[in-house]
């Protein structure tokens, strides 16, 4: 059922990179001010399933609605203008770009973006650096720039993809901390995460993802019953 | 004091204004084929073509309709820049997900046509067109005669080649142009439009090869071999000033022109290889160009 203040809703998605068949049949749903993560193991599809909502994935079927729009036949850069933000795994620094650069780069999406100097404020190492070259920055800098420009561009559904990945401790704990600030103002995250001792305290609900398929929801009181069933799908 | 350590002076700096002009046109073509390489990756071998189609448009707009060299400068960039979005919409589009080397061979297929059209209707005499008689004339320098012809189309190369650096480099467009060569996919998913960027690049870098041909038709012979001449050398320079980089196509498009004109004065047995020389010299010490970046 489409429910007024569902940001994403996706039924039956299968998508395929050339001949190769990664997502057999995808449901799950976001609401707004929710943050949501896909949980899994390498190669499960949790990337797929954001790139898929981007449109940058090869041929799907089945259905992608954001924000009550049927996103399946638009075109990749119209998707964006329905107000979401991707932040890739790769952080997707461009290297020709600088800092201040890479910032202002994504178009306004919607009108109620944050200002620059709201990002400086919460991002002050970009201050900083604004006129370095994107990718001369370090790992944790680049992660904060590729979520601070779609927040400028004022996407309120954000699909964060391993943010975490391969950051110092006290960088992750500076992303988890922008995550609550940016749910308690509302904003809609789908977040692909590895990091389950990151994304447990933050997340309001679970997917596990497993071949291209949903098979877990697990909601914030479920946890500590459902621990050793993710720990098993986890393989952690 | 014409002459110092035997050298003539007048001979000499006319040598270095023909080297110039003909930098200029090189800097001019190898800037288009520098943007259309950097944001689609295809060589365009109908450059060429399209400047000698640029320099029979004004030509033909001139003897058939009575267009004017001023009217030309406008409409024939904007004409030949429209098929080029024609040309990139529906061919070369359609191969974009194939190797490189399809969309070379369709730009050299289609320059061949233009040549072979053209050969078919005009000859390959050549025919004149008039140096506006705004430009005509000169200037007397202390050490060279300067038509003010010759001095026109440098400024006006500077000028394109400058504003089109400027807004590559500096401005928001530009930097949609650069971040699309690097990563189209997350361009899109940011909500650019990046085919339409992609033809209208395409487009404009086939443009400035329009403008040259209007610029190059009243000081040269429009003919429909024209291009097909400059085309080579100016690979050579694309090459030497590193694939994709605008401000390197720029400056080697002058820089070889220069260097071309020096060793006519000096040596001229070598003035039509020399070109090749340091491109040779360049693919052996630094292969991504001398602008170019690392691979």
């Amino acid at each position: 059922m489409m429910t007024g203040n569902e940001k994403i809703r996706i039924r039956d998605l299968h998508a395929f990179y050339g001949e190769s068949h990664i997502l057999h049949g995808i449901d799950l749903h976001v609401m707004q001010g929710e943050l949501v993560t896909l949980l899994g193991r390498n190669g499960s599809g949790r990337s797929t399933t954001l790139r898929s909502i981007m449109n940058m994935v090869g041929r799907r079927t089945g259905s992608i609605n954001i924000n009550g729009t049927e996103t399946l036949e638009l075109p990749a850069h119209r998707v964006a203008h329905l107000g979401v933000g991707f932040c890739p795994e790769e952080r997707g620094i461009f290297a020709s770009l600088n800092v201040e650069e890479n910032l202002m780069l994504p178009p306004t999406v919607r009108s109620d973006g944050m200002s620059v100097e709201e990002i400086y404020e919460i991002f002050p190492n970009l201050l900083e650096r604004r006129f370095s070259q994107g990718t001369r920055l370090s790992g944790g800098e680049q992660q904060m720039l590729a979520i601070a420009r779609i927040l400028r561009s004022g996407a309120n559904i954000l699909l964060l993809d391993e943010i975490t990945e391969g950051l110092a401790p006290v960088i992750v704990k500076k992303l988890g901390e922008v995550l609550v600030e940016l749910k308690r103002r509302g904003l809609t995250i789908l977040l692909v995460e590895q990091n389950f001792r990151f994304a447990a305290p933050i997340a309001d609900r679970h997917y596990v993802v497993e071949h291209g398929h949903i098979v877990e929801e697990v909601a914030k009181h479920e946890l500590e019953a459902k621990t050793p069933l993710l720990n098993t799908l986890l393989g952690v | 004091m014409a002459s110092l350590f035997d050298i003539n002076v007048f001979g000499l700096f006319g040598q270095l204004l023909i080297g110039l002009i003909n930098g200029s046109f090189y800097a001019l073509l190898s800037l288009g084929l520098a943007i259309i390489f950097g944001l689609l990756k295809i060589i365009n071998f109908a450059q060429g073509a399209l400047y000698m189609l640029g320099a029979f448009m004004a030509w033909m707009v001139l003897q058939y309709f009575g267009i004017n060299y001023w009217a030309a400068l406008f409409i024939v960039p904007l004409a030949v820049g429209l098929i080029g979005v024609i040309m990139e919409r529906f061919l070369l589009r359609r191969i974009s997900n194939e190797d490189h080397l399809y969309s070379l061979l369709l730009t050299f297929g289609i320059a061949l046509i233009l040549q072979g059209v053209f050969t078919h209707i005009f000859g390959s005499s050549g025919l004149s067109y008039k140096i506006p008689a705004e430009l005509k004339g000169g200037f007397k320098l202390p050490f060279m005669y300067l038509p003010t012809y010759r001095a026109w189309i440098i400024v006006v190369s500077l000028l394109v080649c400058g504003l089109t650096w400027y807004m590559i480099e500096k401005t928001k467009l530009g930097a949609y142009l650069r971040a699309g060569t690097e990563n189209p996919k997350l361009m899109q998913a940011f909500g650019i439009n990046v085919p339409l960027i992609v033809t209208l690049t395409f487009g404009f870098g086939v443009g400035l090869a329009g403008l040259g041909g209007v610029l190059a038709a009243p000081i040269y012979s429009v003919s429909p071999y024209m291009g097909a001449d400059l085309l080579i050398v100016v690979f050579a320079i694309v090459v030497i000033g590193g694939m994709g980089s605008i401000g390197g196509a720029i400056l080697t498009g002058l820089a070889m022109g220069i260097l071309e004109g020096l060793t006519k004065y000096f040596y001229p047995e070598a003035s039509t290889t020399i070109i090749f020389v340091v491109m040779v010299i360049v693919l052996l010490l630094k292969p991504s160009g001398l602008f170019g970046k690392e691979a």
